[in-house]
């Protein structure tokens, strides 16, 4: 059940300039799983809205959650979640949204996709949650190619990568593995993805849906799950400010909207026009 | 006083008011558009406990709504441009009125439209249908057609109003914009017209311009405000009415707290919404009922109409 709960700051620390990593201590763990997000409140009352951050990865007790985020501006929310230290209390809500959920991605029964070549995608600010994707592949016995993109060599959460699954690198600007962003190494890939789950920046998740198409016209079945992204406020589904436009009929909103906080933000790229 | 005082408590409050014939257990609402139909918040709140849930604005057919983004947040507040999206009227009858049935709470239905035709169609198809109240969206600042461009002309808020009372069932309430040069006029006209109560305010256009991307944060251009930013102005136009018409008045606009919400009915307001704080604490609704009581309990005041205009 969606809650407003008081959380507690376990650690914080910058990894890379402007990328922070903070650890907090709540029970809403034990419902956490990849993809979802949570909101943040900040102490500061002129600034309303929870921020909406996802889940990077969930602890191996299930009672801590880790929140891997950009600082947007200064005096911007984030930047205020960034000044909190060890011990300090933070409201939160969650557990928001539909993650990647793995009967939806696998089907009913994970065995028969053993075989599944799956691929992880993470532009930048994308790539948190996927940790916990590979984290709960890795429990499930799937070891997936994670493919990262970053601007240049001040990498986050690579070495964490390596612990669930092969890690593959690209850099806008070349200083580290391939020079470009990740679908240059998938171009690159030996066996082609058949399962892609993804989160990043638009052009990025476009591309995905793209090739997706595209490997499907050619005869090969690529399913492609992408998390998107879109100004939010509630966070629950009642406001409708954050939709996206879907291919068909939505369910719920009876025109072709849907809303990103709650059916998404994860959503098969075939359903979702972007 | 020190007696009464001492007797006074929770079940002998009466916080109960009355609109139109309509009793409220309590004066505590949601502003339309901010509650959905009460589904997406009923994981936080027992919908029992509100005096009425105002739905999102529902027309006679699925309305898209505005592209994305379609929320900003402001100092205090934030600006939203969605643009009434909604699954229209035949979809609501059929999934949110029985959903809301379900709890003892008076519905209060939004209805929004282009055309007099339009809100006329939605009217009609709400006559059998097991709600309360009417509220009449003639405010909504975030569409090309209809909705606002009822609302900020006396003529047209009359002709309109008029309309709706020949066909409602239902008492109605027009819902009124603060986007004009005088509210009262507006609100005389609605009760010339034969409006059954009023609502204010809907949001206060505004606009926020994005200086990294050099364009504006809403594809719109522009939005409601809405939030704590705009109490002041709420509370003065909603004393402002309290002073010019007769018909009860829901005070809505910023509403955080118990306080707030107080203000609201000791400027005039019968009952009061609480809107974009919603979206902040989901909890606020019922915070709000119960810091009600709490007050009343605290001052010795045994019936909220005690409290309703008393400041004039």
């Amino acid at each position: 059940m969606k809650q407003k709960v008081k959380a507690t700051v376990v650690s914080q620390k910058e990894l890379v300039k402007g990328i922070f990593d903070l650890w907090i201590k709540t029970d809403l763990a034990k419902e956490a799983h990849c993809g979802q997000f949570i909101g943040v409140y900040t102490k500061d009352s002129s600034k309303l809205l929870p921020r909406p951050i996802s889940i990077c990865e969930v602890s191996d007790d299930f009672d801590a959650l880790r929140l891997v985020y950009r600082v947007t501006a200064e005096n911007s929310g984030t930047d205020l979640i960034s000044k909190l230290n060890a011990g300090d209390e933070v409201e939160i809500i969650g557990i928001l949204g539909n993650g990647y959920i793995f009967t939806d991605i696998f089907g009913e029964s994970l065995e028969k996709s053993m075989d599944s070549n799956v691929v992880l995608l993470g532009g930048g600010i994308g790539i948190p949650p996927m940790l916990q994707a590979a984290k709960e592949l890795s429990a499930h016995g799937i070891k997936p190619t994670v493919i990262v993109g970053y601007r240049d060599s001040n990498m986050f959460l690579n070495q964490d990568l390596t612990r669930y699954g092969t890690l593959l690198i690209a850099s806008e600007d070349g200083s580290v593995g391939t020079k470009g962003n990740v679908m240059n190494v998938v171009d690159k890939l030996d066996k082609k993805p058949d399962i892609i789950m993804a989160c990043g920046p638009m052009p990025m998740l476009r591309a995905i849906k793209n090739y997706a198409e595209a490997e499907c016209e050619k005869g090969h079945e690529v399913s492609a799950f992408i998390s998107l992204e879109e100004r939010m406020a509630c966070g629950v589904g009642a406001c409708l400010g954050c939709v996206a436009k879907t291919k068909n009929v939505d369910e719920h909103s009876h025109v072709n909207n849907t809303r990103i906080c709650t059916d998404g933000p994860v959503f098969d790229a075939k359903e979702v026009e972007i | 006083m020190s007696n009464q005082e001492n007797v006074l408590n929770k079940d002998i409050l009466n916080t109960e008011v009355t609109i139109a014939g309509v009793t409220f257990k309590n004066p505590v609402m949601t502003a339309s558009g901010t509650f959905g139909s009460g589904m997406e918040y009923a994981d936080f709140v027992d919908l029992n406990r509100l005096g009425a849930v105002v739905t999102k604005g529902v027309a006679n057919v699925p309305w898209p709504g505005n592209p994305t983004p379609r929320v900003a947040e402001t100092y205090g507040g934030m600006l939203n441009a969605i643009g009434l999206q909604n699954p229209g009227i035949d979809v609501f009858c059929k999934r949110d009125i029985p959903f809301l049935k379900k709890f003892d709470t008076k519905i209060i239905v939004n209805v929004c439209g282009k055309s007099v035709e339009d809100y006329l169609e939605v009217v009609d198809r709400l006559a059998d249908e097991p709600v309360d109240m009417l509220e009449i969206n003639v405010s909504c600042p975030n569409v090309k057609e209809g909705a606002i461009a009822f609302g900020q002309n006396e003529d047209a808020l009359s002709n309109i109003t008029k309309e709706i009372k020949a066909h409602a069932k239902q008492p109605v309430i027009m819902k009124l914009s603060p986007n004009v040069t005088d509210i009262t006029k507006m609100a005389k006209a609605a009760e010339a017209a034969g409006a059954d109560a009023i609502s204010l305010i809907n949001t206060i256009t505004g606009m926020k311009i994005d200086i990294n991307r050099r364009t504006f944060a809403l594809a719109n251009k522009t939005g409601g405000l809405s939030g704590p930013a705009i109490k002041p102005v709420a509370v003065r136009m909603v004393y402002q009415c309290a002073q010019a018409v007769n018909i009860p008045i829901i005070g809505m606009g910023g509403i955080a707290t118990a306080e707030d919400a107080l203000e609201f009915i000791m400027a005039g307001a019968t009952a009061v919404s609480v809107g974009a704080m919603n979206f902040v604490n989901p909890y606020t609704t019922i915070e709000v009922a119960d810091g009600i009581e709490k007050f009343m309990i605290d001052k010795g005041v045994k019936d909220i109409k005690e409290l309703i205009g008393c400041v004039k």
